[in-house]
């Protein structure tokens, strides 16, 4: 196990590498915890960065993001165990996404697992879980440590985000396929950077140590300021993330690691991932629970919402009809879409009402000037993503 | 390596030729299933065995008393007709005080040391003790109900294991939920008086745990202990001519005339899957025979961590095989004797009973606190037979073996056992000779089975006799743990039927035949 090099009980709220630049950027003092860092929610207001993603280049602070080191002579065997997905299909220098559930095929977590080396392993996810991550590894030759302050990360998204990386210096970024990682040298620097993003676009993360960060932020400041480069805090991020359709935990599902009451906890067929489970790997935890949920079918569904109307259904009560007598689900994230100016919305539906196509009620409740009002707008269930631009995946991406 | 594949594929292979493996086996084939036992040693019986310590003296390697194996048991594997035989019955418990006094009980309580309140309610409290185990008896016959689950047979199992709490009448039923959360230095003190009484009452409820008087839950420990008497019947403490090794003997002899085959010097070394169901086993050899179902009298730990391997099971439930407490804290010590020890103030009937070095409560929680920190207490307290005098057929001709287990032993010793076995070995001699002058002299041979000795001889993860601590947080359903309870594994065609399940350890033989049941049954409702 890593040292902790600032351990948070001496510390509550970690500043990151990056911090000073952020800090001096930002225009409306609205700062959040992530995962023990002080993160920046919005630099100016949610439009302005939100634009930035889907028009230009934006910045992200994202080294909160929990890492571990996953290396060994088992690692892949290990890895295999603990996620539903195939990780012997995984390439070095490849990225895949992946959950990992417990017993019951309930999801713990979901996250990105990079494939370093042939037996070099990196897990980026979203909630800290060393304890299960070592449990996992009892009769595995396998070394596994927490990483995350060891490395500054940023992304660096948005439809001109391979010019200002090309702008930057990164002689071939051009040629990096989405999921793939890319090894670069800036100044005196080393650069790893994979074509990932929480966006749905264009994008890129950049991987540093903590010593480099402010020098890379600084130059991709100067690269990219012709191409509209912007900070951005994790509001607009949020906006981007549900038009792509990606799950945030602890919003759209509870890890079941956390829940406490019955039923609270979802699988990942439930969250309509069933394309990452893979029954013909051998075996993995949940492997049994969640073979048997095929054979019994899902309860529940997590599903794109197109709603009537452009109040955003937050929160929302699902119905069978507009008299409000059948509760079949609730919304878990919802925004009105600004690309696709469409009133979109993350749901969980009961079975068998989940099916694309079928039409369910969301109860919106709205605010006009401290009077509450009511209203029960026709939803109908949709393929997800929302948003899905051809240039997230052209390779070399378009000029700008 | 030889790579020879059985051409013979059993119904079942039972992991293990301990009492439990045979009796699972010897059901089995019995339920007209075919059987194959694999016993990694060169003989039978695992820690139920009889062998030689020196040269012409042999004692019962672990256990030494026979007192929760089922009448019923006995006479449905028809033991007796297989060649056990009894070399006592109904065996006295005297404890050994040190001014040279001693307290024999049974049905009543003698001692000089008694006042006549204590033997008053000795009665009262025997009497009351066994109306509660005998409500508790039952569940030990049975696979424990799941919890959490809408099936009917769960849910019936809980129903009738309240109903016998239930039908002990309120006032019963009331003092049985008060005192099965305590301790049982809490329970003794409400009851008794007499210090030497309330140390020999409570050794019971400690032997082989990891637990002092004061730890919470010593109660239920003793009432399960208790329990399982109950269900063994009227014959009390009890030792087979020729040791624990005749008894497996017998056993054997029983699986084998119901048709079970029996191989020994058969090393698993792993469970065999095929598919996503345990096929077979691999041998040390090589060698890999297949079967329908793998039954493990293993410890859960071997069976799941080494045997077949965490790879082929979900984290949560490795997590909580890991957790299983599983550390023994028992030393079996083997003496060889020139004559008959030299106990003082103990009738002959008493010699050939057991003795028990627990003078008071105080000074088993003394000798427990050594062992929650590493360490043995110079005062051990001890459980002593003196097997020869029953059966003279273990030793030479006027010579006699004293076979003792020694309590506390930690399996970890902060010390290690290297230098700690003869300081142990020395602490006890000299406890013994403080109750019997002159023993020292007599000892001609001596051995002591450490826990870590144990686990190497045996096989035995930890070294623990019960395969786990038998506490409130590892009985019934959530034994060995929840998902491996009723026998079944979370793979498919693998079954426990060792100490590890419920009911648990000593010579009890229920976990293995629960096992059987459990397999026939399982196999009766799938395809």
């Amino acid at each position: 196990m890593t040292e902790s090099l600032a351990p948070h009980y001496r510390q509550p709220l970690l500043k990151t590498p990056f911090h000073e630049r952020p800090r001096a950027l930002s225009q409306v003092d609205s700062f959040i915890p992530w995962a023990g860092y002080t993160t920046v929610d919005v630099f100016t207001t949610v439009e302005q960065e939100y634009f930035a993603i889907r028009n230009a280049t934006t910045l992200y602070d994202l080294t909160p993001m929990v890492k571990y080191r996953v290396a060994g002579p088992d690692a892949l065997a290990y890895l295999n165990r603990l996620v539903t997905r195939d990780v012997a299909k995984l390439k070095p220098d490849r990225v895949a996404y992946c959950v990992w559930c417990n017993d019951a095929g309930h999801l713990i977590d979901d996250g990105t697992i990079f494939r370093l080396g042939v037996d070099e392993y990196r897990i980026c996810t979203a909630e800290r879980q060393i304890d299960w991550l070592l449990d996992s590894g009892v009769g595995f030759d396998v070394e596994i440590g927490e990483v995350t302050e060891h490395i500054a990360a940023l992304a660096v998204q948005g439809p001109t985000s391979c010019a200002v990386l090309e702008t930057l210096g990164l002689q071939g970024i051009e040629k990096l396929k989405p999921f793939e990682i890319g090894y670069f040298a800036l100044g005196a620097h080393r650069l790893t950077v994979s074509r990932t993003g929480f966006t749905g676009d264009l994008g890129y993360e950049l991987w540093m140590e903590p010593e480099a960060a402010e020098f890379v932020w600084d130059a991709l400041m100067a690269a990219g300021r012709s191409r509209g480069i912007r900070a951005i805090g994790s509001q607009a991020l949020n906006v981007a993330r549900i038009e792509a359709g990606f799950l945030l935990p602890n919003v759209d599902f509870v890890s079941a690691e956390h829940t406490i009451r019955t039923g609270r906890d979802r699988s990942p067929l439930e969250l309509g991932l069933a394309w990452l489970v893979d029954f013909n790997k051998g075996h993995f935890t949940g492997r049994r629970a969640l073979l048997a949920e095929t054979i019994r079918g899902s309860s529940r569904r997590l599903v794109g919402l197109d709603i009537a109307g452009n109040k955003p259904a937050h929160n929302s009560l699902l119905y069978t009809d507009d008299s409000g007598k059948r509760e079949i689900g609730n919304v878990t994230s919802a925004i009105w879409s600004p690309t696709c100016k469409r009133n979109i919305a993350l749901a969980i539906v009961d079975a068998p009402h989940f099916q694309v196509g079928s039409t369910v009620w969301a109860e919106i409740y709205l605010n006009r000037e401290l009077v509450w009002e009511r209203r029960m707008s026709r939803a109908l269930i949709v393929e997800r993503p929302f948003f899905a631009p051809e240039r997230r995946r052209a390779t070399p991406p378009a000029e700008f | 390596m030889n790579s020879a594949i059985s051409q013979t594929r059993y119904d079942c292979i039972v992991i293990g030729g301990g009492h439990n493996g045979l009796v699972c086996a010897a059901t089995l084939a019995r339920g007209g299933r075919s059987v194959l036992v694999l016993e990694a040693a060169a003989h039978l019986g695992g820690a139920a065995v009889t062998r030689e310590f020196a040269p012409g003296f042999r004692v019962s390697a672990g256990a030494h008393l026979l007192h929760l194996m089922p009448a019923d048991l006995i006479h449905e594997l028809r033991l007796e007709s297989h060649g056990l035989e009894w070399a006592a019955r109904s065996m006295p418990t005297t404890a050994l005080l040190p001014d040279g006094a001693s307290l024999t009980l049974g049905e009543s309580a003698a001692g000089q040391r008694l006042s006549p309140s204590d033997s008053q309610a000795y009665t009262q409290y025997t009497a009351r003790m066994r109306r509660f185990a005998a409500a508790l008896a039952p569940s030990l016959n049975r696979a424990p109900p799941r919890l959490g689950t809408t099936a009917w047979a769960d849910r019936l199992a809980l129903l009738r294991m309240g109903w016998q709490i239930r039908k002990l009448g309120r006032r019963d039923m009331r003092e049985l939920l008060r005192i099965v959360g305590m301790n049982v230095y809490d329970l003794l003190e409400e009851n008794f008086e007499s210090t030497a009484l309330k140390g020999a009452l409570g050794f019971d409820a400690v032997l082989g745990a990891n637990f002092g008087p004061r730890s919470p839950g010593t109660v239920l420990t003793l009432l399960y202990r208790l329990a399982a008497e109950a269900l063994a019947g009227e014959s009390g403490l009890s030792t087979p001519k020729g040791g624990m090794g005749a008894l497996c003997q017998a056993l054997a002899k029983a699986a084998s005339a119901a048709g079970a085959a029996v191989r020994t010097g058969a090393v698993v070394r792993s469970i065999l899957i095929e598919g996503d169901r345990a096929g077979g086993v691999a041998l040390e050899s090589g060698e890999t025979i297949g079967a329908r179902c793998v039954i493990s009298s293993a410890d859960p730990k071997s069976t799941f961590l080494r045997l077949l391997g965490p790879r082929y099971l979900d984290t949560g439930f490795v997590r909580r095989v890991n957790h299983i407490r599983s550390r023994g804290l028992c030393a079996k010590l083997h003496l060889a004797l020139d004559r008959v020890p030299p106990f003082r103030s103990v009738p002959e009937a008493g010699l050939r009973g057991r003795l028990l070095v627990a003078p008071s409560l105080q000074h088993i929680e003394h000798a427990y606190n050594h062992a929650k920190y590493g360490e043995f207490s110079a005062a051990p307290v001890m459980e002593i037979t003196i097997p020869t005098l029953n059966d003279s057929a273990l030793a030479p001709e006027g010579h006699h073996v004293l076979s003792a287990i020694v309590q506390y032993a930690p399996y970890g010793l902060k010390e290690g056992w290297q230098s700690g076995r003869q300081r142990l070995v020395d602490a006890a001699l000299e406890s013994l000779e403080s109750f019997a002058p002159g023993l020292r002299g007599s000892v001609i041979g001596a051995e002591l089975l450490t826990p870590a000795d144990m686990e190497q001889e045996f096989r035995i993860s930890g070294g623990h006799w019960h395969h786990g601590d038998l506490a409130l947080d590892q009985f019934l359903m959530v034994r060995p743990v929840p998902g491996a309870a009723q026998y079944r594994t979370p793979m498919d065609g693998l079954y426990l039927c060792g100490a590890g399940c419920h009911p648990g350890g000593g010579v009890m033989g229920i976990a293995g035949r629960n096992a059987a049941r459990a397999v026939l049954d399982g196999e009766a409702t799938s395809p």
